[in-house]
């Protein structure tokens, strides 16, 4: 193995760090995370004006400083000079903590998420995270929760019926959302035995990623993970043409910025939750060579590298889903939370758990091929829910499977519903 | 002659006065006794229960233009809708009455300001059936070319909005591409893209220039392209269907009965079109089609015009083949200025040359009405002259008025959300709406 040695190594290297190692390496970490996304989160901005501009055959932004890269330090100058507006009634102490409130969950869930493989240093091994808490996944879902308070107290705050709506309906969202991503995340836990998501990923480095293994948990978190950070098509919260601006609709200047510093934040987040959980976290594809021996200073860098490019990967499947499909009703969306999602997660749960059990009980060793075994058993899976049971009639908008029989069924029941409201149908 | 009467009627957004009473004001003042109507219902809603009050505009962002809708909402669901028209009142009627036929058409572009050069047409076809004008064979092929392209660029700009409101942003920016390229089409010919002013009684402001009928070819054949492409994003997509199917749905009998027009009462199932059942510029002559829909929601209205501006690309292949040479204007002095070579040299060229320009074309006396189906439906110009040059009253029949009166009934117990939807399905102008 050949790279350049940043640091003369030895067995020490290998072993935990001392306690005042391990403080100031944690203080050292969070700067560069916190550094790290919120640079990230400045240019997923930039990027989603570039990639828009792309998807509509537009420039975009492309003035400030070369291929327009300044045009963040220029947003940011102009939302610090921008005049602080103030609603005559609303409650201010709410109304200027709300957007504090929405902003620090999406950057907490960063402490627990391993973003490459430990580093190895002359005073010891660094892990590549900055809490590398034993119930990390459970920290994630108890702090993503705590995100809906910020928007759901600006709507409130705010005194404004728009924003009421739009903070009643990101909390309804977020809630329902949150089951079916707890509920499609249990079978990842079941596979690796541990919330730890340390060992998560070990456990998908030696089995396969889980995105094979658990397909349909894959889609249910996908989906709900659009929910719960208020992307299109799950932007009701926000949703422009009929709220105005939703919960923000009165605020301004930073306080509204931060807004959407969570959003992205948020986007962010669950990118890198999706990886860790289904995309192997920092695992490099095709080889064992990251995984097994002594820790390096090159596997660092590269499994970060890899890290780094399936989140952004998933950055860019946010902004490219956003800028192509309509948004859903409100009806709609709770209906699918609930009445789709949740179901096809609790049977998938109750699938997964009799798998896991029944491949144990077969004697199959917890690597490769019990993966291999997994992966057959959700190809029959995937296959059965989307060409069998759901034929593109509610998740997929397969294109060519649209037909007369469909759309009238539809109309029926949108008939049905008005007709209940206005009490023309008791 | 009747005695002029007081009439009272309860004014509508102003409410009480001050010892809590109805306010109360006159709208003819004269001898006679007081005939106090029935108050119209108050246009600020008493709310029952746990309702609440929603201003959807005047300024908003779904409203295309100044809207009020005042909604009366439990939770999301609409349980009634009030629709408040006129803040964009120009009154352009009443201007009408002050300018000669000619000096109104550049209002005719501001109200309906999607479908200007449409409006154009419109007008002068009302203004020729009032002087008695028959238009040379050019100019008809001309205009179908205008209304057609000006009817898909509006249509264009319905679909972005739509698009927009139903919260998917990219169709909106392909379909605003097209749109210019139609305005620049617009500016070659007649120097402006969007208040055209193109014709004039009796012709066009100005011919084609050399080779824009190539542009149009290629238009012709380009455009329909983008089309596919916005309805493969948009027309078999769940979200998109679920949106809009089954929403403010109105039945046949109901379109009639309210009035409506255009692509809404087509979608209805009610295949009536101005072009095939009362023809203007010979459209009877075209090979097109009427697009109709069958159970008259907001996706039916949407393919109907999908459906209609392909329709509108099929007529414009056929004026680039059947366009005439020959000239734009008619040859009748009393409404086109003589050329100026003939109005220096020739006695009577230069009294008409001077009577057209001091006084205006002056018509017989009586009164005209044309019907057009503007791209939100019929729009219908209505002349009374008394022989002078102006008319003594001009009157527009705005389409999307007539089409707006139905939202209250067709937003009745739906979402928040979908009357954003429905309202973007009438295609409103409010340039159109308030004149």
């Amino acid at each position: 193995m050949t790279h350049v040695a940043l640091f003369a190594l030895d067995a020490t290297s290998q072993m935990d760090p001392t306690t005042g190692v391990f403080l100031i390496a944690s203080v050292i970490k969070m700067i560069a995370i916190f550094t790290l996304v919120m640079v990230g989160v400045a240019y997923t901005t930039f990027a989603e004006r570039r990639i828009s501009a792309w998807i509509q055959d537009r420039h975009g932004p492309n003035r400030v400083g070369p291929l327009g890269l300044f045009q963040v330090l220029a947003d940011g100058v102009k939302n610090l000079m921008k005049e602080e507006t103030y609603p005559g009634d609303a409650n201010l102490t709410l109304f200027i903590l709300a957007p504090a409130i929405a902003f620090i969950p999406a950057m907490l869930t960063w402490a627990v998420i391993p973003f490459a493989s430990p580093l190895p240093t002359p005073w010891g091994r660094i892990d590549m995270v900055v809490a590398d808490l034993p119930v990390g996944f459970l920290f994630t879902l108890a702090i993503s929760s705590i995100g809906v308070y910020g928007l759901a107290l600006a709507g409130w705050s705010s005194n404004n019926k728009y924003a009421l709506l739009g903070g009643l309906r990101a909390s309804a969202q977020m809630i329902s959302y949150e089951i079916a991503m707890g509920m499609s995340t249990v079978c990842v836990l079941l596979l690796s035995g541990n919330v730890h998501l340390t060992e998560i990923i070990k456990q998908q480095s030696t089995m396969g990623w889980n995105v094979f293994l658990l397909s349909i948990a894959f889609f249910l978190f996908l989906i709900a993970a659009f929910a719960e950070t208020n992307r299109v098509p799950f932007d009701l919260p926000e949703a422009e043409s009929e709220l105005i601006a939703g919960y923000h609709t009165e605020y301004s200047a930073m306080k509204f910025s931060m807004f959407p510093i969570s959003e992205y934040a948020g986007m962010i987040t669950a990118s890198a939750m999706l990886v860790t959980l289904f995309f192997g976290g920092w695992d490099i594809p095709f080889t064992q060579w990251d995984n097994t021996g002594e820790f390096t200073v090159l596997k660092t860098l590269l499994t970060f590298a890899s890290f780094a490019v399936k989140t952004l990967f998933w950055v860019f499947f946010y902004i490219w889903i956003r800028w192509t499909l309509p948004r859903f009703r409100y009806d709609q969306l709770m209906s699918l939370g609930w009445k789709v999602m949740l179901p096809i997660a609790l049977a998938y749960v109750t699938v997964i758990a009799t798998l896991v059990l029944a491949l144990d009980m077969a004697g199959l060793p917890r690597d490769w091929r019990f993966g291999g075994a997994m992966f057959a058993v959700n190809a029959v899976l995937v296959v059965l829910l989307f060409f069998v049971l759901d034929r593109g009639r509610i998740v997929s908008p397969a294109y060519s499977r649209l037909d007369k029989a469909a759309v009238a069924r539809l109309r029926a029941v949108t008939a049905a519903r008005a007709a209940l409201t206005t009490g023309e149908g008791a | 002659m009747a005695t002029k009467r007081t009439i009272e009627v309860e004014l509508s957004t102003t409410g009480l006065t001050k010892d809590g009473k109805a306010q109360r004001i006159p709208l003819v003042m004269g001898g006679g006794a007081a005939v106090a109507l029935e108050a119209p219902p108050s246009m600020e809603p008493e709310l029952e229960g746990e309702h609440m009050l929603i201003n959807i505009g005047p300024q908003h962002p779904a409203t295309h233009g100044v809207l009020r809708l005042v909604l009366e909402m439990e939770g999301e669901t609409v349980v009634r809708c009030i629709p408040h028209v006129g803040y964009l009142h120009c009154g352009f009627e009443k201007i009408g009455e002050y300018r000669q036929y000619n000096q109104i058409i550049p209002w005719t572009d501001r109200e309906d300001y999607l479908n200007s050069i449409g409006n154009n047409v419109a007008f002068a076809l009302g203004a020729e059936r009032l002087f008695n004008i028959e238009i040379t064979e050019r100019c008809k092929v001309l205009r179908v070319m205008a209304m057609e392209l000006s009817r898909i660029a509006s249509h264009l700009v319905w679909m972005g909005t739509t698009c927009i409101d139903i919260g998917a942003y990219t169709p909106f920016l392909w379909s605003f591409q097209y749109r210019e390229k139609i305005y620049e089409m617009l500016e070659k010919w007649v120097g402006a893209r969007l208040t055209t002013t193109a014709t004039r009684v009796g012709g066009m402001a100005a011919d084609i220039p050399e080779g824009w009928t190539d542009k149009l070819q290629s238009f012709v054949q380009d455009f329909p392209r983008t089309l596919d492409e916005c309805e493969r994003m948009l027309t078999k997509n769940a979200i998109w269907v679920g949106r809009t199917v089954g929403l403010g749905v109105m039945s046949p009998e109901e379109a009639l009965n309210y009035g409506l027009s255009g692509p809404m009462i087509r979608a209805s199932g009610v295949d009536y079109d101005v072009r095939k059942d009362f023809p203007y510029l010979d459209y009877e002559t075209y090979d097109w089609t009427v697009p109709v829909g069958t159970s008259g929601d907001v996706y039916d209205r949407f393919l109907v015009r999908m459906a209609e501006m392909r329709e509108s690309v099929k007529i414009l292949a056929q004026t680039l083949k059947r366009l005439p040479d020959g000239p734009v204007n008619v040859d009748d002095p009393r409404v086109i200025l003589p050329p100026k070579k003939k109005a220096t040299s020739e006695m009577e060229s230069m009294i008409h040359h001077f009577k057209n320009v001091m006084e205006g074309p002056r018509p017989p006396i009586g009164e005209s009405y044309v019907a057009v189906e503007s791209p939100k439906g019929e729009k219908g110009y209505y002349f009374v002259s008394d022989g002078s040059s102006k008319p003594v009253r001009w009157r527009i029949r705005p389409p999307s008025y007539v089409n707006l009166s139905a939202i209250p009934k067709m937003v009745e117990g739906h979402l928040l959300s979908d009357v954003i939807a429905i309202n973007a399905s009438i295609d409103i102008v409010m340039g159109e709406i308030d004149r």
